[in-house]
């Protein structure tokens, strides 16, 4: 087990490296002057080129590589053009809600996609799944911010029932802070919803087709009983891997999500900064994202692990 | 003799022509994909042919009728700028589908030629996935967004990120399916004739790649299409007045008050789009590639 940990662990290394280079060639290859970005039009050329000195942009790209990596290693990623803090400040102080947002869509989905596919899979062919099925299969194919577009068409604008748009902190009540986010977490959930209903109901079946689901219904042993205990657990390994991709997805999907509903987090962050070319921060972010994203699924992949003693043994 | 070359000949044309039967059979049978086949018909006409045949310009403003609601004269109604929605959302259609095929085809060539060269040489694989993985690493659309930041925002360049961007997808799929072509008798007797790598590759394992590629590649076209119109709509796609699904949404957040119309038709064309080609793709599945998906059925 150890043994399959490091080696996952060691794993990530690579890809991490990759990322970082990735994100830094972006930038690095920017056209314009990130001196002149940040000086604005009106700034003379002796000042341009003091600061271009100053920030090191005349030195080699491995040396600008090499002093960037250094510094993010330290956890510093630099500071934003614009704003008067630092890329890693300005990510903390937008993440909560971006955070919240997507947790609380995947709560949303995994509520409704368990039971769903479960069924549907048990009910196989009946109307029930077929029904599902055809709801899944449109939830697959409208984008977030579609779906959160028509959610406020209908539940603010004609009905109005919830607020059109913006976001209360945790702390001004749990009531209040729910009414901002539920719209704006079900817009984002539905994708997610029809996607672990499908894995779900799949994974369910091929577990059905097994040998142990006959013997154990044949030694007569209760319905409910052969579902949960026998079926779900064993399907639990492709539920649990598309919940835990997606969670990477659901994070940046609620950064397009937010946009729609004005809320203050990552996507408000970096859609700003790419309004105003602040390539630090965008840089940063999308860096701090993916890291998320690669070490979400290195847990996922542990957790394979303890829950499927056979991979553990497989990978030795 | 002369009588049984052609009976071998008629035979064989018998043969083709059960086979042909089978194939249309099949595919009648298969209710996804004649479903997604029609839509995607249907919105092909639409957006492709009918540009040529209407009259009203998606461009031409039009200040006197702001916010008109759907009527014989503006079928989807008109904008804030008074533009008529039914022709920017027709527009936009084209704009959308154009983009998609473009990175479809330059992300499955791309693809194909990585995914084919990294399953055969070993050396190349490690590096060559090693950078899959690392591009993969990110969220699609941040990526995206990212290199739009960068290069600016137009339609050339929306391709080439989101070309950029699923590559790796592709190339995946393909080596995946290389790898055990690679290993099969009829490629070792190739390499015992003294075929070139070239040959094998170019002439024999790419070709049997094709139907995981096609697959991959219409998954690929419905997510081209949905990246390019959340870029658009976060306003790092395709910059305004030219019409795209994501931007005429976007006009339509900032009037959802006043004109519900301006959201709901380029919304329903988009998720049509996204629909057809996801059943476009789940029936081809099912056709081509009856081993995956048999648990599902």
């Amino acid at each position: 087990m150890i043994n399959y940990v490091f080696k996952r662990i060691l794993s990530v290394i690579p890809v991490l490296l990759i990322v970082a280079v990735v994100v830094f060639s972006i930038t690095y290859l920017t056209p314009g002057d990130p001196a002149r970005v940040i000086l604005g039009a009106d700034a003379t050329e002796t000042e341009v080129i003091e600061l271009q000195e100053k920030m090191g942009l005349n030195d080699s790209p491995i040396e600008q590589f090499t002093r960037w990596f250094g510094n993010l290693l330290q956890g510093d990623l630099g500071d934003s053009y614009f704003m008067n803090k630092s890329v890693m400040a300005a990510f903390a102080d937008h993440f909560m809600p971006t955070l919240s947002l997507a947790l609380m869509a995947q709560l949303i989905a995994i509520l409704i996609a368990l039971p769903l596919g479960i069924f549907a899979a048990v009910r196989r062919g009946s109307v029930l799944d077929q029904t599902v099925m055809g709801i899944s299969l449109i939830g697959i194919s409208v984008p977030s911010f579609l779906l959160a577009l028509i959610l406020v068409l209908i539940f603010s604008v004609n009905l109005g029932l919830l607020p059109v748009a913006g976001y209360q902190p945790l702390t001004a009540g749990l009531d209040m802070h729910l009414r901002y986010l539920l719209m704006p977490a079900v817009a984002l959930g539905a994708m997610q919803a029809a996607l672990i209903t499908r894995m779900t109901r799949s994974a369910m079946l091929e577990v059905f087709n097994n040998n142990y689901i006959k013997t154990a219904h044949s030694k007569g042993v209760k319905e409910k009983k052969v579902l949960f205990k026998h079926a779900l657990r064993n399907a639990a390994l492709p539920i649990l891997t598309v919940i835990g991709q997606t969670f990477g997805v659901l994070i940046t999907g609620a950064a397009v999500v937010e946009t729609v509903f004005n809320i203050p987090g990552i996507g408000q962050l970096i859609i700003n900064s790419v309004e105003r070319r602040d390539f630090p921060v965008i840089q940063g972010v999308v860096l701090l994202i993916s890291i998320t994203y690669v070490l979400l699924n290195l847990i996922i992949d542990l957790l394979y692990g303890v829950l499927d003693p056979r991979i553990r043994l497989d990978k030795k | 003799m002369q009588q049984v070359s052609i009976n071998t000949k008629d035979l064989k044309k018998r043969m083709y022509a059960e086979q042909r039967s089978l194939w249309i059979k099949r595919f009648f049978y298969n209710k996804m994909l004649v479903f997604g086949s029609l839509l995607l018909i249907l919105l092909g006409f639409l957006v492709l042919i009918l540009p040529f045949f209407i009259k009203s310009d998606p461009l031409v403003m039009d200040t006197v009728n702001r916010f008109k609601a759907p009527s014989s004269e503006h079928w989807f109604g008109t904008d804030s700028y008074g533009r008529d929605v039914f022709s920017r959302v027709i527009y936009g259609g084209r704009v959308s589908i154009i983009i998609g095929l473009a990175v479809t085809l330059i992300s499955g060539f791309f693809g194909l030629v990585i995914g084919v060269c990294s399953a055969y040489y070993r050396s190349l694989d490690h590096i060559l996935m090693r950078f899959c993985d690392g591009l993969m690493a990110f969220p699609a659309i941040l990526l995206a967004i990212a290199i739009m930041a960068t290069m600016g925002p137009n339609s050339f360049n929306v391709v080439i990120a989101l070309s950029i961007v699923f590559t790796p997808y592709v190339a995946r799929v393909v080596r995946s399916s290389a790898i055990v072509i690679k290993e099969q008798t009829y490629i070792e007797a190739l390499k015992s004739q003294g075929a070139s790598a070239w040959r094998i590759l170019a002439l024999h394992i790419a070709p049997n790649t094709i139907s995981p590629l096609i697959i991959q590649c219409t998954f690929i076209f419905a997510d081209t299409i949905l990246t390019e119109a959340a870029l658009s709509f976060l306003g790092a796609g395709i910059p305004a007045p030219e019409p795209s699904w994501g931007n005429i949404l976007y006009d339509g957040k900032l009037a959802i008050f006043n004109a519900w119309w301006m959201t709901a038709f380029p919304g329903v064309a988009l998720l049509l789009t996204v629909l057809g080609l996801n059943l476009f793709g789940d029936g081809l599945r099912d056709l081509l590639d009856p081993h995956t998906n048999k648990a599902k059925k």
